[in-house]
């Protein structure tokens, strides 16, 4: 059976007042139906890039170079900006912003823009007009409920500042649910909330996911979150996929050196503070051989020589890295 | 709305121009029904020219004879409609423009942003009087003139805030969602951009009063016998020395006016902007 979504050998510039930058060099990964991926890297890999690519929302100036974007079997990347309003975004993708405080429009009622997207992408149930509307509100309303707001009915009637950061932040993972997608995608939705909030969201999405079908895209740079939420993950690094397998496997038997760094960071196995010495390489200038080569502890000379190949380790993770070739 | 009312209420001179532009709308509405000597519009009484005022013609009376407080009062509606014709234009011209040179980005975004700074560096009273010595004088022309030299002010307020606001979460949240650009323009954006464009049509609209007046008074605009503040200032000019009313009524009507407008706006944006909040 075709995976949900396939990302191949993903290539993404952006064209700066330097020079063309080269944010996403070879970016791939795998979400199979019913299945939770994390996304994992640091600040500035190219975790956004990759989910604006995917959405076919890239920023003025970014310019797809190679790769696919295969959803459902179709190239998601040769769709005209019509097709993609008409038959991907929130009928069959969801989205889930980053910032809850942000991402709602201000000066309208919660309930106009969640209706409004339901209006144009929800799928044609029969119902026309006033009826259409009425079932749109009452689906809105029962996933408000499932979504734990507090008085859904008058919900709808409220303005985005009179909810919580949390609240809001179950508003709009409700909007990305209402027209049915299969496919959800989650850029950082728990980075600005507290952690008791975040804790709880988690475990909200774990249980739409088996209640609604779906699989979720969830992007982070936060392990603690993947561990307690995924099942697959899939690192980056300066713009390239460098492990990707089943999360247990690639917690428990880190293959890259990279995951490995960044794991011995993490403050609940890490004595001390501690991080990865040295920076990541600019997109403006990328190194020969291995992106992660500068900085990493087992580099050896051949690794600053050619781009080390994809290789399977014993973990059974996809890892980008000479040691396993 | 009534967090605005009650916020404006205890602004003090904001209130002050709250009241004179309700009542020069008043004026404007229902002027015929109020002026002692509606028909002064257009009559003339050679006999009883140049009365210095008093009880029955408060504000005396003019050149040929007309009550100056008649045509102070019917003025009001013409001055109105010019300040709301030319604001209108103004804004649905300038408003679309800066729309859409905030949200795109490129030549078309450029060269809008570029023909607005061209047309803003030249004095709007200048390039008024060009376009409107151009066209043949009359009322339409005036306001053509003015609604063609206004728009820019509108581009730029509307082109800074679009700027600002396409770079936003939301907008990107609606892509994500599926809308479409014009959805996320005109519905999302343009809500949002609304405050700092209404403050600025609010203070536009005494603004053009003032130089519909200029242009009536240098013969471009308003022609006689229209009751036009500018035009009868204009008139009076040679009957300076001897009749000081005739032209002290009309101006302290347009001085007024315009302070109305202005007073207000200055109210409306201490409210929608906090930031640009003068210390009183």
């Amino acid at each position: 059976m075709i995976p949900l979504l396939k990302v191949d050998s993903l290539k993404v510039s952006i064209r700066t007042d330097d020079g063309t930058a080269r944010v996403l060099d070879d970016v791939g990964l795998t979400l199979e139906r019913g299945r939770i991926l994390g996304v994992v890297g640091e600040s500035g890999c190219g975790k956004s890039t990759l989910i604006r690519a995917i959405m076919g929302i890239l920023p003025k100036g970014a310019s797809v170079d190679a790769g696919h974007v295969w959803f459902e079997g179709e190239n998601l990347l040769v769709f005209s900006e019509a097709e993609l309003n008409g038959r991907i975004r929130s009928s069959r993708i969801g989205f889930i912003p980053q910032d809850p405080l942000l991402a709602l429009n201000p000066v309208f009622k919660v309930g106009t823009q969640l209706l409004e997207a339901m209006r144009w992408h929800a799928p044609d149930d029969g119902t026309r007009g006033r009826e259409r509307r009425r079932r749109h509100v009452e689906r809105l309303v029962g996933l408000l409920r499932r979504m734990q707001v507090p008085d859904p009915e008058t919900a709808l009637e409220r303005y985005p500042h009179q909810f919580s950061g949390g609240q809001r932040q179950r508003l709009l993972i409700a909007a990305s649910l209402a027209c049915a997608p299969t496919l959800v995608i989650a850029d950082e939705p728990t980075t600005a909330l507290d952690v008791t909030t975040q804790h709880q969201i988690l475990l909200l999405l774990r249980e739409l996911v088996g209640e609604f079908g779906l699989s979720l895209l969830f992007v982070t740079h936060d392990f603690g979150v993947v561990a307690e939420l995924c099942d697959d993950l899939c690192v980056i690094y300066a713009g390239q996929t460098v492990e990707a397998g089943p999360v247990q496997a690639v917690l428990q038997a880190p293959a890259h050196p990279y995951t490995r760094a960044l794991l011995a960071c993490h403050p609940d196995r890490a004595a001390s503070f501690v991080g990865i010495p040295g920076r990541v390489p600019s997109p403006l200038a990328r190194p020969a051989g291995c992106q992660f080569a500068a900085r990493c502890g087992e580099a050896e000379p051949r690794c600053r020589e050619a781009s080390p190949p994809q290789a399977r380790a014993r973990s059974g993770a996809d890892v980008r890295c000479v040691q396993y070739a | 709305m009534k967090p605005i009312l009650a916020r404006l209420s205890r602004d003090l001179p904001a209130m002050l121009g709250l009241g004179v532009v309700v009542v020069v709308l008043l004026l404007a509405i229902f002027g015929p029904w109020i002026a002692p000597h509606p028909e002064d519009a257009s009559a003339s009484h050679l006999l009883r020219r140049l009365k210095p005022p008093s009880a029955d013609f408060p504000f005396g009376t003019d050149n040929l004879g007309r009550d100056i407080l008649s045509r102070v009062i019917l003025g009001a509606r013409g001055a109105l409609q010019i300040a709301l014709t030319v604001v209108v234009v103004a804004m649905l011209i300038g408003v679309p423009l800066g729309l859409v040179a905030g949200y795109r980005s490129g030549w078309l975004s450029e060269t809008i942003m570029r023909v607005t700074d061209v047309v803003l560096a030249i004095p709007q009273l200048v390039l008024a009087l060009a376009l409107a010595q151009l066209l043949t004088p009359s009322l339409e022309s005036a306001m053509l003139a003015l609604s063609l030299t206004y728009w820019p002010f509108f581009t730029r307020i509307v082109y800074a805030e679009t700027r600002r606001l396409s770079a936003s979460l939301f907008v990107d949240a609606l892509r994500g969602v599926g809308a479409a650009s014009p959805r996320i323009v005109f519905l999302h954006i343009l809500p949002n951009a609304l405050s700092p464009v209404i403050v600025r049509a609010t203070i536009g609209l005494g603004f053009t009063i003032l130089v519909a007046a200029v242009l009536g008074f240098l013969g471009m605009g308003a022609t006689p016998p229209a009751p036009d503040w500018g035009l009868a200032i204009a008139d009076s000019r040679t009957y300076l020395p001897r009749a000081w009313w005739y032209a002290t009524f009309p101006g302290l009507a347009i001085l007024i006016t315009v302070m109305g407008f202005n007073l207000l706006g200055d109210g409306l944006r201490d409210i929608v902007d906090p930031r640009l909040r003068r210390s009183r």
